[in-house]
């Protein structure tokens, strides 16, 4: 039987109804979008020396990519862990869904919120700087990279993220513990996008589009890798699979 | 979705090219990453703009080179088209098993929920042969046989612990076993027929999983969607109705009795209109009116022909609802029906009670035969083994008669299905003691 478009769309439908009503994922989506909101913003709003401003600019954006990686972390570390600990991942199992279409529909449902979440904060952020941020400051935020960059990174490094938060949940007994290395695991390549921000990396069209590929790549081989991990016995009974 | 996958390789061998609208999708995307590579490389005149497009064409190509491998994603234990040929069943729905499995994700059609016709009776929905799951040294359970037909409610007894659940979940190819055979609803049960097979059957675990924020009805929507029912909201109608639950259909799960959830739990796994329906204990826990209400529903099946393997160490659930029992521990002790199996483990015996003792009990009971022994269970009180107390009882009657007994009464002696139950694992726990 092939990939089936209908069963993982019920998959993600199912998700985001169980996010839709779940006070804690809704918690997370609004909590801390809104904490990666009010820096930026602050901070774009003080009038920058022009040596530092650049440097001012990078860190405010930087800020609004963590979100992206947070939110879908939190959310995907809970995806199968959760699912163990309320009981309704057996009966899931039982059905004909392949492991492939249950891991896209979860990751999908994850990544939908997250990189909506990240495109209406840079949205927010570059429109209250275009109306009330100093004129230097709206020439160095809207500069077209910047928004290549907001645009290529939220969705690749949400879905990085997600891909890691899986593969933990997948091998996680506690939905806490789960989510806490979620998040801790999928930081590391927002130190890249650090480097960059701070001019360790010279930021450069070039830089970004091979760090997109790059990211791309991780993002197709962490899909492939959790596809591994995701084997039904050891969820089930917690015990690697014995086979005759 | 089609079958095919989202590229297809060239007939020549090299390349790909996009076989769905994913695929013309995918490489639409490439192509524009490519043109605005080069444009912005050629605005900003740096040599690192080719190795960019190698790049990105070795991205592509990676994402075609994957998604046109169909055996790739149906690796580790998913069937694709190419899974082996199913076992060929005798007769009836079963025997449909194998051409549906040849079809590319074949949708269930709409059917009545559990409507089978009667001569499915007969024919066998699972095959089990030496049957062994281990867990590293601990045994699960070890060398089990044994068949159901199809429409039958076979019961599956024994402890906790016994190796009932982990039964379930191996035939329902959730954990893989470490040896033996099945056949289940006609697939031999093997890696590369399990998604087949899970088409198939349905599993209510003990605990039915619901999820508890969604309404009865969008969890039933859910698994209307995994099993790619045809006509969900019809079908989802049906299931409720045959649970009587349609006028809770949006309610939350969570606000639910635990008797109601099982019973959402029973309609989730009637959707999919299953050739075998397992029910994991599917009264632990309830109280004595939702444990009525479930049985009903087991009897209300039963009586629609459908097939059903019910572990329970409920041992008046299974005598009542079931066909055949099987009593494990482990290892499979007995299989058979209820009286059967009462044949085979105790003697036949009459009880006699008199008003006073016999002074001569055993010219009495020697005189009769077919009489095998007998000893006194109290004063006046007698337990006779016998061949057969049809024959015996009127010869007793008259002897006892003759011999001026005051008889109060004489009765065959019932065993129940505890009675059996309990002597096997009696004897299972004398013979680890010795």
């Amino acid at each position: 039987m092939s990939f089936s478009v209908r069963r993982t769309r019920a998959v993600l439908v199912k998700e985001l109804r169980d996010f839709r009503r779940n006070r804690f994922i809704i918690g997370t989506m609004v909590v801390l979008p809104l904490l990666f909101l009010i820096v930026p913003i602050a901070d774009l709003f003080r009038t920058a020396a022009p040596r530092v401003l650049d440097a001012q600019v990078g860190t405010s954006l930087l800020l609004l990519l963590i979100a992206p990686v947070v939110v879908p972390a939190t959310i995907a570390s809970y995806s199968v862990v959760g699912e163990r600990e309320q009981g309704t991942l057996e009966p899931v199992l039982t059905t004909p869904v392949r492991r492939e279409e249950l891991l896209v529909g979860k990751a999908f449902a994850a990544l939908l919120p997250s990189v909506a979440i990240g495109y209406v904060l840079f949205a927010v952020v570059v429109t209250a700087v275009r109306f009330g941020a100093n004129q230097v400051v709206v020439d160095a935020v809207w500069q077209a990279p910047n928004f290549l960059a907001q645009a290529l990174f939220v969705p690749l490094l949400a879905a990085w993220s997600i891909w890691v938060g899986i593969a933990i949940s997948t091998r996680s007994s506690d939905v806490r513990v789960a989510q806490q290395l979620g998040t801790l695991a999928s930081l590391p390549p927002l130190g890249i996008v650090a480097l960059m921000t701070y001019q360790v990396i010279t930021p450069s069209i070039t830089i970004a589009i091979i760090l997109a590929a790059i990211l791309a790549s991780a993002d197709i081989l962490g899909w492939r890798f959790v596809g591994v991990l995701f084997d039904r016995e050891r969820l089930i009974t917690g015990h690697k699979p014995t086979r005759a | 979705m089609s079958g095919d996958p989202w590229f297809v390789r060239r007939q020549l061998g090299l390349g790909w090219r996009p076989a769905t609208w994913q695929g013309w999708m995918i490489t639409a995307i490439a192509v524009a990453v490519v043109v605005v590579t080069l444009v912005l490389f050629r605005i900003h005149k740096s040599p690192i703009g080719i190795v960019v497009v190698v790049a990105i064409l070795g991205v592509y190509a990676a994402i075609a080179a994957m998604m046109s491998r169909r055996p790739a994603l149906a690796a580790a234990g998913q069937s694709d088209s190419t899974a082996p040929e199913p076992h060929l069943p005798q007769s009836g729905a079963a025997a449909a098993a194998p051409e549906r499995a040849l079809a590319p994700v074949a949708p269930q059609q709409a059917r009545p929920v559990i409507d089978r016709p009667a001569q499915r009776r007969g024919t066998l929905a699972l095959e089990v042969a030496h049957l062994t799951k281990r867990f590293g040294d601990r045994i699960a359970f070890q060398d089990v046989s044994f068949t159901v037909g199809a429409g039958e409610v076979f019961g599956f007894l024994g402890p906790n612990g016994a190796g009932k659940t982990t039964t379930v979940r191996t035939l329902g190819t959730l954990i893989a076993p470490t040896a033996g055979s099945a056949i289940v609803a006609g697939f031999p049960l093997l890696p590369g027929n399990s998604q087949a097979i899970r088409q198939r059957i349905a599993i209510m675990p003990e605990a039915p999983g619901l999820y508890l924020r969604l309404s009865v009805r969008e969890n039933l929507e859910y698994f209307a969607g995994l099993f790619s029912v045809e006509n969900p909201r019809a079908r989802i109608g049906e299931a409720l109705e045959a649970v009587n639950m349609q006028s809770r259909s949006e309610d939350p799960c969570g606000s639910l009795s635990k008797g109601l959830r099982q019973r959402v739990g029973v309609a989730r796994a009637l959707l999919s209109d299953p050739d075998i329906l397992f029910l994991d204990e599917p009264t632990s826990g309830l109280d004595p009116v939702a444990t009525r209400d479930v049985n009903d529903l087991i009897e209300g099946l039963r009586r629609r022909g459908a097939t059903v393997f019910l572990t329970t160490h409920r041992l008046e659930e299974a005598e009542r609802l079931c066909d055949r029992v099987a009593i494990l521990n482990t290892t499979l002790r007995m299989v058979g029906r209820p009286d059967e199996l009462r044949a085979q483990l105790f003697s036949r015996s009459l009880v006699v009670r008199t008003a006073a003792p016999l002074p001569a009990a055993d010219a009495v009971f020697g005189s009769v035969s077919g009489i095998q022994s007998w000893h006194a269970d109290s004063a006046s009180g007698y337990v006779l083994t016998v061949s057969d107390p049809k024959t015996v009882a009127p010869a007793l009657t008259r002897a006892l008669v003759a011999a001026d007994a005051d008889v109060e009464s004489i009765a065959e002696v019932q065993h129940s299905l505890e009675d059996v139950y309990l002597e096997l694992i009696n004897e299972d726990v004398e013979a680890r003691g010795r």
